[in-house]
């Protein structure tokens, strides 16, 4: 089965996860604003990658990557014309012009140089093929995703990448257990000093945001510099406690307040065995 | 005389109604209206306030099954309707990636009120484009012990198959509370 769909919807990133999470085999299609692209991967795995606005083989990549001159490689896809990229590998390393090694970076080099423009594409469309594999002698390569999606999420826009990266603002904070540098050795500004003061199992980001009228951006900006500082972690909010927060709002309080009725129906195990028989016998 | 309630929540679309309505004894109490808005038109008619099913279990005891309202701007009903439910079913539509992150959302939100177990049924697998239950999962970042599962809404043993999950967990979350 096909997954299709829109990168505004769905982007990048999450697309390389589910394919690294799900170890997915196949050929990732896209269109975006900079044209086509495919990406193709196996048991989740980055193996090869072009772009379909030009047409790249094997000359052109080691060209770029310094490995040819300008004229070696023209030498090259002339003498060669219609030979698959593996044949002119062995035929330049049987020659002594390069060595195998030069082709496997320049290769990896390629592949994530396009993979990361990729990244910035946050409109076109998508589709995934399953064991779809067009690498017919093409140099592949082998590239774990988790990297991969590393660096392309440092190099995107500010803004979607706190989106990516917190998604939910009803999540709370705490300190981290083993934080790799001790609080009082950290230069924090006095906006992530006021964040810090009011993390605590019970306070949701969102809840911090309102004590310190922060708005979205600035919470999410200053959370995710402490979480990839690793001075806090991120935990499913505790259940609110009688106890006062600290300056805790009135609007807050009302939300906490209206919180705590939920709760669980106190039901015995036998009503749930009544409707399971009978939902059974529908 | 008891009643018990499981609430259907999911993004705008998803099939809420559609999911109770297959279950329900009674017709749907259903506060639909026809859609105005063009950005909305992608059916005739959406659920305002909420659904409303009914299943007879015994002379003694009535599940309720409550359909959240899809639009953003009626949120303010949701956490009435999670008041005392016994656990909740996230209903997303398999082929709309578009409409993921609201559910992830939806998630995340309901989870915050009560804890209570709940499932994620990725509804509309009969459709060509349906995403597979097991991809919903890592994409919508399901919590590993909660299950997703294929759901066709229109069908009632599909629907009941949902539900019966979530009650099979509902028993599990029992069982490790008493050990
Ligand atoms: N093919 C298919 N269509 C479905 C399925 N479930 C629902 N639909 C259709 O999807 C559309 C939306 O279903 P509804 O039940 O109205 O969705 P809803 O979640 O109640 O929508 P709102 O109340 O507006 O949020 C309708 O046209 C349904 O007939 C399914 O499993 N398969
Ligand atoms: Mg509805």
């Amino acid at each position: 089965m096909a997954l299709k769909g829109n990168l505004k919807d769905f982007g990048i990133t999450q697309l390389l996860n589910l394919i690294n999470l799900a170890r997915k085999t196949g050929t990732l299609y896209l269109e975006g604003p900079e044209g086509t692209a495919f990406l193709c991967f196996k048991e989740g795995k980055l193996v090869y990658a072009t772009s379909g606005s030009e047409d790249v083989n094997l000359p052109t990549v080691l060209q770029r990557a310094g490995k040819l001159t300008a004229e070696q490689a023209r030498v090259v896809q002339a003498n060669m014309a219609g030979r698959s990229d593996r044949d002119m590998a062995m035929m330049l390393i049987q020659a002594g012009h390069i060595q195998q090694q030069d082709v496997v970076q320049s290769v990896r080099q390629y592949v994530l140089g396009l993979v990361y423009r990729i990244f910035s594409w946050n409109e076109g469309t998508f589709r995934f093929e399953p064991a779809q594999l067009p690498i017919q002698g093409k140099m592949v390569t082998s590239i774990a995703l988790e990297n991969v999606i590393m660096e392309g999420s440092r190099r995107l826009k500010e803004w979607e990448r706190l989106q990516d990266e917190l998604p939910s603002l009803d999540v709370s904070l705490k300190f981290a257990e083993k934080p790799t540098t001790p609080l009082r050795d950290i230069n924090l500004t006095v906006e992530e000093w006021r964040v810090i003061s009011f993390v605590n199992p019970r306070n949701t980001i969102q809840q911090i945001a309102q004590y310190n009228s922060m708005t979205e951006f600035q919470i999410r900006k200053i959370v995710y510099g402490l979480l990839q500082a690793g001075i806090v972690e991120i935990i499913k909010p505790a259940r609110p406690a009688a106890t006062e927060a600290p300056g805790r709002s009135q609007r807050v309080e009302d939300q906490v307040r209206v919180s705590t009725k939920a709760r669980r129906p106190d039901v015995k195990r036998g009503l749930i065995h009544r409707l399971i028989d009978r939902i059974r016998e529908l | 005389m008891q009643t018990l309630k499981i609430v259907v929540t999911g993004p705008f679309a998803s099939g809420k109604t559609e999911f109770i309505q297959s279950v329900s004894e009674i017709d749907v109490v259903s506060t639909d209206r026809r859609i105005s808005s063009q950005a909305e038109r992608i059916k005739d008619a959406t659920t305002v306030a909420m659904d409303f099913g009914r299943i007879t279990i015994d002379e003694e005891l009535i599940l309720y099954l409550f359909g959240t309202p899809g639009q953003r701007r009626f949120n303010f009903m949701w956490e009435i309707l999670s008041e005392g439910m016994l656990g909740f079913v996230v209903l997303v539509d398999s082929t709309r990636p578009e409409t993921f992150r609201e559910a992830q959302r939806i998630l995340e939100t309901f989870r915050n009120y009560s804890p209570v177990p709940y499932i994620v049924a990725a509804n509309k697998q009969d459709l060509g484009d349906a995403w597979p239950a097991d991809d919903l999962k890592i994409v919508l970042k399901v919590e590993s012990g909660i299950k997703v599962v294929p759901c066709v809404a229109q069908n009632r043993e599909s629907v009941k198959q949902v539900l019966l999950e979530l009650l099979y967990s509902i028993l599990e979350v029992m069982d490790q509370q008493e050990e």
